[in-house]
């Protein structure tokens, strides 16, 4: 849907900030969530985990615990069809088959009366391993002689097509030009190869479910997801059901990012609840969260770019290799897409290499792959500043994609918002500064696509005039208050009239997992069209009613009106007027939207870090930090405020401790929130914002989806604040203490 | 092995249950009386979402055992509010868009809360340390800060 | 006809080219012809990819239409966090 009024909009309500309508529940503590639902006769689900990073699976005898007191029900490999096409690697990841691939991988579930009962057939099931060599670096895995995952992946992507398995799943390129040339044009040239480690999205609620299948073979799934009809369709497809036969509900999410846009536990769940005939809860524990859901990949990062003396970049390449654990489809692709987005370039190549290791299957994470290409590409973009003698906001101004602008990864860019907020950080207070001993500043932007998707919504006028609107996806950021104000903006009445809930998989048609931004974008959308729909049909009554034909009612203010003295002479109808009357005039009036929404507006985020360092500990202290992004229109600040904030501090967890410990034996060492380091309240200051707002052409408020761009930037703001403070280049992240201690260490040998 | 029986007072009400001696506070708290305001995010203390105050003093609830809670004073977030009077911290929180999923808000608020009740005028760094102990994901820390600054100045007018 | 751009590992398929004609007025027309004329795409279409049309990113939407002389990219298949 194209953009209502290009030359400017002015609206009533949206824009403005007031209280969410779920925050209620979420204060006294009403609200609930994937591990707070329960049900009579339930019983406790726990998954059995290899405790090796590489092992076939000879035998698994269950007899010893299925004979435990107590224990309802067991299910392992033999439980699950083998399933080919899209979803057998998810249904491998869920429950190991012939190998378990990690250490946390399923093998086996139970279930039992009470989660101590559980705990002990656990121990009871004899599981016979042949333990194998594993492998858990990336590029250790890429090299001949490496233990190899999986005897039927074979790299594609590369001419000629390998003969041997290998763990390299697949080659991407992007780009255009001829980077060789490009270089030979340059003036300076920066190259650098950079680490990252892995991270996990760190949400503070555990994957929880509540499965109940009955007799009939129909089954009801409570479950902390980011997509109930997603979850709904691969349970189905993994149990053999028909998808109508499963009910899924969302409950209040406690936190996503990304890593609950999959299954891990869910039709495990449901298995066990098949075989037991009862209820049965499943609850990750925190270990299990680290160990056995969906973390990042761990990267190498080879970043070469050429300039002019004039700043002007000349080529840019840049090979990436990511692990995506021990399935294919690692995000390398749109690592490698977005690593250059931001620029203006004739000649521009980036390669992606796909690895899998024995880790856990990666999944999404706020913008998967392109925060680690960004680290790599915004660090190089800031020594080629020094090296130049430049501002590294020049230059970032002087080869800025713009209108017009090939991208790197191929289409021409639209109105964008880039430019802009280089020039806000460029004005920004904070950019100008004084900064102390020991301080460094780092400068950094970044891009993220944003998407649309299938979406529905079903608005319905209540008798008194109010309205409910049912939406299809998961509310992770506060989207319901934007609903509602979107809502209440169309019809014209108050924000509080209308109340906004998440349906369940029966009760509203498909929508597309809350990921890639696209939320407040595309079920905004649906409502800005349901409610237009609904605009029509009460205009209709109102017709009706007067006796008069439709063409000839307005809708203004939440009230029809005759569209003009002609049409007659009829004091003004409201909602609740017309609502009232519904069943005399043709029964209940709703609108609806079902939409693929398409038009997603690509969204771009400059930050500013400054850090200061202890030089005797190398412990590494954010002092001030500003996020500015492009959110084309924001529709309730506060909370896009709030996504810039949560990304960026994801980001600087990402960028100064967070890290995934491997020891040689394969096994996680640090799968717990003390030795997994996310930043708490007293590592940061206050994280300052500014919503810029270039609008999108694709979406009738020009909204952009917000919630990803954010975690874009920073690994490379802070990596460029420490590199600064410590006056040296910092390439591995995390830049924990040690590490920082050893570069300056190093630094100062010199 | 036979439960413990436990006489207790949560939220000012009396309480009575049979734990296991092995179960926690926060097992007893949510799944034997429904009250799952709390939540467990970690199970080893790390992440605050469980914390409680016992005898008034703020502690993680899965690291104190059901059987501990004998003869003393719970308080857990259903409750903070009087009836339907929401406390400051629940009207700033919301007004400050301090909570974006909401599932480490009731830690954040019986924290906040315990903090004032102690130190009713807390600068920035005083409240930053106070809160390292609840982990949030989603803000950034950045408007639960100011929310809880915000109730306390309120509060301190209102006395 | 439509002037595609595709990504540059779908190379080897196209005999080098990363610009390729087809007849086409909507997506789906353009993801038969390109599989019918570049079999070795088939295994990367059945996949899925997304389809840009003049800067706007189409993942699903067959019946989309190709306006003469749009800039066309076939890119993977996106997905967010």
């Amino acid at each position: 849907m194209p953009l209502d009024n290009p030359k400017g909009q002015s609206f009533r309500l949206v824009g403005s900030r007031p209280n969410r309508p779920d925050g209620i529940d979420k204060v006294v503590g009403r609200a609930k969530f994937g591990a707070d639902l329960s049900a009579p006769g339930m019983l406790v689900g726990k998954v059995l985990r290899s405790p090796h990073a590489h092992a076939r699976i000879r035998k698994i005898d269950i007899k010893k615990a299925l004979a435990l007191a107590g224990v309802k029900a067991i299910v392992t490999r033999d439980d699950f069809k083998e399933i080919e096409g899209d979803l057998r690697d998810v249904s491998r990841n869920v429950m190991a088959r012939d190998k378990a691939l990690y250490d946390g991988h399923a093998v086996a579930a139970v279930a039992a009366v009470d989660a101590a009962t559980a705990r002990m057939a656990l121990k009871l099931i004899k599981v016979d391993y042949e333990i194998l060599p594993h492998v858990t670096d990336v590029e250790e895995a890429m090299k001949p002689g490496a233990p190899v995952l999986h005897a039927d992946l074979f790299t594609q992507g590369i001419e000629p097509t390998p003969k041997k398995p290998s763990n390299v799943a697949k080659r991407h390129e992007f780009g255009h030009g001829d980077v060789a040339k490009g270089f030979a044009e340059a003036d300076v040239v920066v190259e650098r190869k950079f680490k990252s480690e892995a991270a996990h999205q760190g949400y503070i609620e555990p994957h929880a479910c509540l499965a109940s299948v009955a007799n009939d073979g129909q089954g009801e799934l409570w479950v902390c997801t980011q997509g109930h009809y997603a979850v709904r369709n691969v349970c189905a497809s993994l149990l053999g059901m028909d998808v109508s036969k499963l009910r899924v509900t969302a409950s209040e999410i406690g936190g996503g990012f990304g890593g609950k846009t999959t299954v891990f536990i869910e039709p495990v769940a449901l298995a066990l609840s098949r075989k037991a005939g009862k209820p049965v809860k499943v609850v990750m524990s925190r270990e299990e969260v680290f160990r056995a859901s969906g973390p990042t990949s761990s990267a190498t990062v080879w970043v070469k770019i050429g300039a002019k003396k004039d700043g002007r970049i000349t080529a840019a390449d840049a090979v990436l290799k990511y692990q995506g654990g021990a399935f294919p489809g690692s995000p390398v692709d749109m690592g490698a897409m977005s690593a250059f987005a931001c620029y203006d370039l004739e000649h521009v190549r980036a390669v992606g290499w796909d690895v899998v290791v024995n880790r856990p299957k990666q999944a999404a994470y706020r913008a998967p792959g392109a925060p680690i290409s960004a680290f790599g590409v915004e660090s190089v973009i800031d020594e080629l500043a020094q090296k130049i003698g430049m501002d590294p906001i020049e230059v970032r101004l002087k080869n800025a994609a713009r209108e017009g602008t090939e991208s790197s990864y191929g289409p021409t860019y639209g109105s964008i918002g880039l430019r802009a907020t280089i020039e806000a950080a460029k004005a920004h207070p904070h950019y100008k500064a004084p900064l102390g001993p020991n301080q460094g500043r780092g400068v950094a932007s970044g891009f993220w696509f944003n998407f649309g998707g299938q979406t529905c919504v079903s608005l319905n006028i209540n008798i008194d005039g109010t309205v409910a609107l049912a939406v299809g996806t998961p509310d992770i950021g506060g989207s319901r208050a934007s609903m509602c104000l979107m809502a209440a903006e169309e019809l014209g009445i108050g924000y509080d009239q209308v109340r906004t809930i998440v349906a369940d998989t029966s009760s509203l048609g498909y929508n597309d997992i809350s990921e890639g931004s696209r939320v407040t974008f595309s079920t905004g959308m649906a409502t800005i069209q349901a409610a237009r729909d609904a605009v029509k049909k009460l205009c209709g009554r109102a017709a009706q009613m007067w006796g008069i034909s439709p063409e000839a009612v307005v809708w203004e203010n939440g009230h029809a009106k005759p569209a003009g003295a002609n049409a007659g002479d009829f004091p003004p109808l409201s909602l609740a007027d017309i609502a009232k009357v519904a069943a005399n005039t043709g029964g209940p009036i709703a609108g609806h939207c079902e939409v693929n929404a398409e038009g997603a507006g690509v969204s771009f985020s400059t930050h500013l870090c400054d850090v200061e360092i202890d030089p005797e500990t190398g412990f590494t202290r954010v002092t001030r930090y500003t996020v500015i992004q492009d959110a084309g229109k924001a529709i309730h600040p506060s909370y896009v405020e709030g996504q810039y904030q949560g990304g960026a501090v994801q980001g600087i967890g990402w960028a100064l401790n967070e890290e995934y410990i491997y020891g040689a034996d394969g096994k996680l060492q640090n799968a717990g929130f003390l030795d997994y380091r996310i930043p708490v309240a007293s590592d940061l200051p206050m994280i300052d914002t500014v919503i810029v707002e270039v609008p999108n052409p694709g979406h009738p408020y020009g909204l952009r989806g917000v919630g990803e761009t954010s975690i874009v930037p920073p690994l490379a703001a802070v990596a460029n604040a420490v590199s600064a403070a410590a006056k040296v280049r910092m390439m591995e992240i995390p830049m924990s203490p040690p590490k920082i201690l050893k570069a300056m260490g190093a630094a100062h040998r010199r | 092995m036979s439960k413990i029986r436990v006489s207790t007072t949560i939220n000012g009400d009396p309480v009575e249950y049979l734990c296991a001696a092995e179960e926690t506070l926060l097992d007893v708290l949510r799944d034997r009386l429904g009250l799952t305001g709390s939540k467990e995010g970690c199970g080893t203390g790390d992440c605050g979402a469980c914390s409680v105050t016992l005898d008034g003093r703020l502690v993680c609830s899965c690291l104190v055992l059901g059987a501990e809670a004998e003869g003393r004073q719970v308080r857990t977030v259903e409750g903070i509010a009087e009836g339907d009077q929401l406390h400051p911290l629940q009207r700033k929180f919301i007004e400050h868009a301090a909570l974006q999923c909401g599932v480490c808000t009731p830690g954040f608020l019986v924290a906040s809360k315990a903090l004032l009740e102690k130190n009713p005028n807390p600068s920035e760094h005083e409240v930053r340390f106070w809160l390292a102990g609840n982990l949030c994901r989603c803000t950034g820390y950045d408007k639960i800060v100011r929310a809880v600054m915000s109730a306390a100045a309120e509060m301190r007018e209102g006395r | 006809m439509v002037q595609v751009v595709l990504w540059g590992s779908l190379k080897s398929a196209t005999g080098g080219a990363t610009t390729v004609e087809v007849e086409a007025a909507n997506i789906r027309e353009l993801l038969s012809r390109l599989g019918e004329n570049y079999p070795g795409l088939k295994p990367q279409l059945d996949r899925g990819v997304s389809v840009s049309i003049d800067g706007k990113i189409y993942r699903d939407a067959w019946f989309q239409p190709i306006p003469p002389g749009s800039e066309v990219f076939l890119l993977p298949r996106l997905a967010g966090g």
